[in-house]
Order: structure tokens, then C-alpha cells, then sequence
């Protein structure tokens, strides 16, 4: 669990937990499986590859230290393991596409990112 | 049983130097008003959330600033969904007694009361505060990764879309205490500010000051009247990252408790009043509560479907796109003009006389379902 990179955690990469009793996989940590209610999950570091289940590009930043950013994407990605995750996105991208994830400095803050894997 | 013994809603917009006790307390008044009741008739209170007066208490507090001693009293917090979710619990508290006569009000001045930053980062807590927020994704990107899926699968335009906020716009006209009553074209949503694609200004409700109230009494009033008769919720998610799906949610589950409880079928219901916060919201919860195929919305929309004069009239007071969006109380407005058409009240708004009404709120992002069945006796 201590080896994992979590962007959370202002490290590169994403976490996401396996339940070793009913094999149900999700992205929000916690301590048991939601599903079955095991208490051992494991947490595992996604390989960052998956497709865009939806898009949207934001217009109007939330707050003040956002607005030099926008427009700026954001994505639900499916990502390959088994669970969705949120993530800043690259421009042009459609549903269906097929991303790798990177990690910017957004404002101070590690943020992940999708990008096709067409340029990679 | 229970009856809606009196509703009302002030003008939503600029109350500017009012707070939430103040627009709270004159919805309170005119709801007890109208049901011909005083401040000692009254027995229990709810009380929806205010984003510019967090309070632990907020039932309490108001209960002292009104003027009330009631023997049942709290606040609840379920998003956009908490008005009708409170109607629904006094709907049961006084069907079983243990109340009499309940107060249900909220009311907020969440326009000029805060900023308009302020107001979006409130309302993008709804988002989580780990996976989600840091993003910088608003209530309307939440929304927008929604729409996004929802106009793929369905096959729909935004200009499909945009055919609900010209409607919207259209039935305000005619109700002088919404927030926007200029007529809207289809070209005029198109070419709004970009917010959150696909959904431009005007695809969003606006941020208004208002508030609303009703007395769910076991008792009415002689001659027109409102009575409960069934409720129905569902849920299932918080975080649009967490939903099961971005194209089918918990309405349908709902709607269909309610009209069980009710016992009768959709195609009953001659009047709806359904949550509209974003027009890809109102499209979502019409096409998958079954009032209409999926991905015809907009269609049915421009056809005149939903008019006054229509088939089946929708949120004929303008909805929260025009009549505009206090928070709680948003969807109340909707509730308060459902009692008005089933009473033969609604003057120039009148669509026919409808008997039977559904009403439908969500919260969050499509995460929580109320619906309600409302038979008006004229």
C-alpha cells in the first residue's frame, strides 16, 4: 500500500482499490468494499489508460485562481482496471477515445490529465 | 391522507437587503395566509438549508424569529431535491398523527447575499472534495459531462436542447414574480456564453433570492383543494463519478413509488411540474420518467407538447430557468403553481383543469429522486 503514487497525495499517478472477496474495483478510497462490506480491500496503482466516457469544457472558472486557465476540459474516464475516474483533458478530444493519463501543475495542484494516445 | 392547505412563493429575483429569515418569514406568512391559519394553528415546522445562514438549528431559529412553538421541528438537506423530500415527510408525519398542521419553508437570498464566486464554490461542493473539486469542475460541468453522454446515445442537438429553455421562457411571461420574462429563441441559447459545454447560459438556471412555503394539514380548507397522494424517492449516488450510469438515473424508480402509492398510472397525471435545473436536467428526468420517448424532449418541446395548451402543461410558472433558482425553495415554486392549476387559481396561466399532478425534484447530480402525486379537487 506505501508504494502506491497517488495524485491526492501531490504524487504522479492513481490509486484505485480491489475488493480480494468479491473482486468489485472503485476510485474513492476507503477502508472496506461498499459492496460486500469486506474490510481487507487492496490498493492498486492504475496503469493510466482508458477510454472517455464523457466531456465537458469549462468556461467559467470556480474560483479566482482558475480563470487564467480557462477553457480547460474535464473527463470521466473508464479507465482500463475497472473504475471511473475524473481528470482534467486535453482539447479535441471526443467520447469513446482512447487516453493515456499525465499529470499537470494546475494552480499549485497536481492534477491528472487525459490525452489520446495517438500522440504518445 | 393529507392536504396541501396552503402554498406560496414570493417573486423570485433581487430582494436586495432581505436575508433568509426575512424571505423565509413573508413565504411563511403568505402560505399561512392562505391556508386561513394562525401562528398557533401550526405544530410542526420544517425547514429546508440556506447557503448564505448555515446554522445547526436553522428550524429553531426560525421557529423564534417567526413565532412558533411547534411540538416537531427540524431543518433537512437533500440538495435540489429537499423541498418536495420535506412535503413527502409531512406528507407522513401528519397522515400518522404525529402532527397536525406542518409548516414546511425555506428561502435564502443567494443572490445579492454572497458573491457570485462564492455562490459557485458552494454549490461545487456538491462535487467531492478529494477526486472531484480540485478539478476545478462547477455544478454545471457535472452536468455538462452528463449532457455530453446524454446527447451521444439519444442522438440529440443542443439546439434539441436549448428547445426547453425557450419553453421555460415562453410560461414565464405570463407570471409577473419570475426572474426572466423576455421571450428566448432557439439561436439566442445557441449563441449564450459558453459555461460548461455542451450547456451555454442559458441552458442554466439563473442564482436568485426567494423563498416558499406551504401547510401540510390534515385538514383543507372547504371547497378547492390539494391533497397528497403519493410519494416516492430514490438514490442512488452522490458524485456524477460514482454514478451507476450518466444516461439512466433513479427517477423512473420514484416516479413509479409514487404513482403505486397513488394507485393510478403516468398516464393519468394531466399536469407536470418537473426539476429543471439545467435544460439537459429537465430533458433527462421527462425522457426517463416516461412523459415522453427518449431524446424527444426538445421536439415535443418546440410542438407546443408542454404549452399551457398543450397535451401535457410543464412548469407553467416558468421553472427554475425563468422563474429562477433559490436553492430549496427552487423547486417549491413548482409545487405552488402545481396547487394553483389543480384549484382553478392559475388566472392567465390556467391550462385546463388538471386533477391529478406529478411533481419531480432531483439534488445533486441526478443523485437523489423525489417524486410526488397531487390530486386537486377545484
Amino acid at each position: 500500500m506505501s508504494d502506491t503514487v497517488d495524485w491526492t497525495e501531490a504524487a504522479p499517478g492513481v490509486v484505485y482499490q480491489r475488493c480480494t472477496a468479491c473482486d468489485s474495483r472503485w476510485y474513492f478510497r476507503r477502508s472496506f468494499c461498499p459492496r460486500c462490506g469486506d474490510s481487507a480491500p487492496v490498493v492498486l496503482q492504475a496503469e493510466g489508460l482508458g477510454h472517455v466516457h464523457a466531456l465537458s469544457v469549462v468556461a467559467r472558472a470556480p474560483c479566482a485562481a482558475l480563470r487564467p486557465e480557462v477553457p480547460y476540459g474535464i473527463a470521466l474516464v473508464d479507465a482500463d482496471e475497472g473504475f471511473r475516474l475524473m481528470t482534467r483533458a486535453a482539447p479535441g478530444l471526443r467520447l469513446g477515445d482512447r487516453v493515456r493519463l499525465r499529470f499537470i501543475l494546475s494552480a499549485g495542484a497536481l492534477l491528472p490529465y487525459c490525452e489520446t494516445t495517438d500522440h504518445v | 391522507m393529507s392536504f396541501i392547505r396552503g402554498a406560496a412563493a414570493l417573486g423570485y429575483g433581487k430582494h436586495p437587503g432581505r436575508d433568509t429569515l426575512d424571505l423565509m418569514s413573508d413565504a411563511a406568512q403568505r402560505a399561512l395566509d392562505d391556508a386561513q391559519l394562525l401562528r398557533a394553528d401550526i405544530d410542526g415546522l420544517l425547514c429546508g438549508y440556506s447557503t448564505t445562514l448555515p446554522h445547526l438549528m436553522l428550524s429553531t431559529l426560525f421557529a423564534e424569529h417567526f413565532g412558533l412553538q411547534p411540538s416537531y421541528a427540524h431543518g433537512m438537506q437533500l440538495g435540489g431535491a429537499t423541498g418536495f423530500a420535506m412535503v413527502m415527510l409531512a406528507h407522513h408525519l401528519v397522515d400518522s398523527g404525529v402532527v397536525r398542521r406542518m409548516l414546511v419553508v425555506a428561502g435564502e437570498n443567494r443572490l445579492t447575499g454572497q458573491s457570485r464566486d462564492a455562490a459557485v464554490q458552494t454549490l461545487a461542493q456538491v462535487g467531492h472534495a478529494r477526486y472531484e473539486v480540485p478539478l476545478g469542475a462547477t455544478i454545471p460541468a457535472y452536468y455538462g459531462l452528463v449532457a455530453s453522454r446524454y446527447l451521444q446515445e439519444h442522438g440529440v442537438s443542443e439546439a434539441d436542447l436549448a428547445q426547453l429553455a425557450v419553453l421555460m421562457r415562453r410560461q414565464a411571461q405570463l407570471h409577473p414574480g419570475a426572474q426572466f420574462r423576455d421571450p428566448i429563441t432557439v439561436n439566442d441559447v445557441l449563441a449564450s456564453k459558453p459555461v460548461a459545454s455542451p450547456l451555454k447560459l442559458l441552458d442554466c438556471c439563473p442564482v436568485s433570492d426567494g423563498a416558499a412555503a406551504f401547510v401540510v394539514s390534515r385538514d383543507a380548507l372547504p371547497g378547492p383543494a390539494v391533497s397528497i397522494r403519493g410519494t416516492g424517492q430514490a438514490h442512488t449516488h452522490q458524485h456524477v463519478s460514482a454514478a451507476p450510469s450518466l444516461t439512466r438515473f433513479g427517477a423512473r424508480e420514484s416516479v413509479a413509488r409514487a404513482l403505486s402509492g397513488a394507485g393510478i398510472a403516468l398516464s393519468d397525471v394531466r399536469y407536470l411540474g418537473i426539476y429543471d435545473s439545467f435544460t439537459v436536467t429537465l430533458a433527462i428526468l421527462l425522457e426517463e420518467i416516461g412523459l415522453c420517448p427518449r431524446g424527444q424532449s426538445g421536439p415535443f418541446a418546440r410542438d407546443g407538447y408542454f404549452d399551457r395548451s398543450g397535451a401535457l402543461p410543464l412548469n407553467t410558472h416558468g421553472g427554475l430557468l425563468s422563474y429562477g433558482h433559490c436553492g430549496v425553495a427552487g423547486a417549491m415554486a413548482h409545487l405552488v403553481e402545481a396547487c394553483l392549476q389543480l384549484t382553478g387559481r392559475a388566472g392567465l396561466r390556467q391550462a385546463g383543469s388538471p386533477a391529478l399532478a406529478l411533481l419531480h425534484g432531483d439534488g445533486g447530480v441526478l443523485s437523489s429522486h423525489v417524486s410526488l402525486v397531487l390530486e386537486g379537487r377545484a
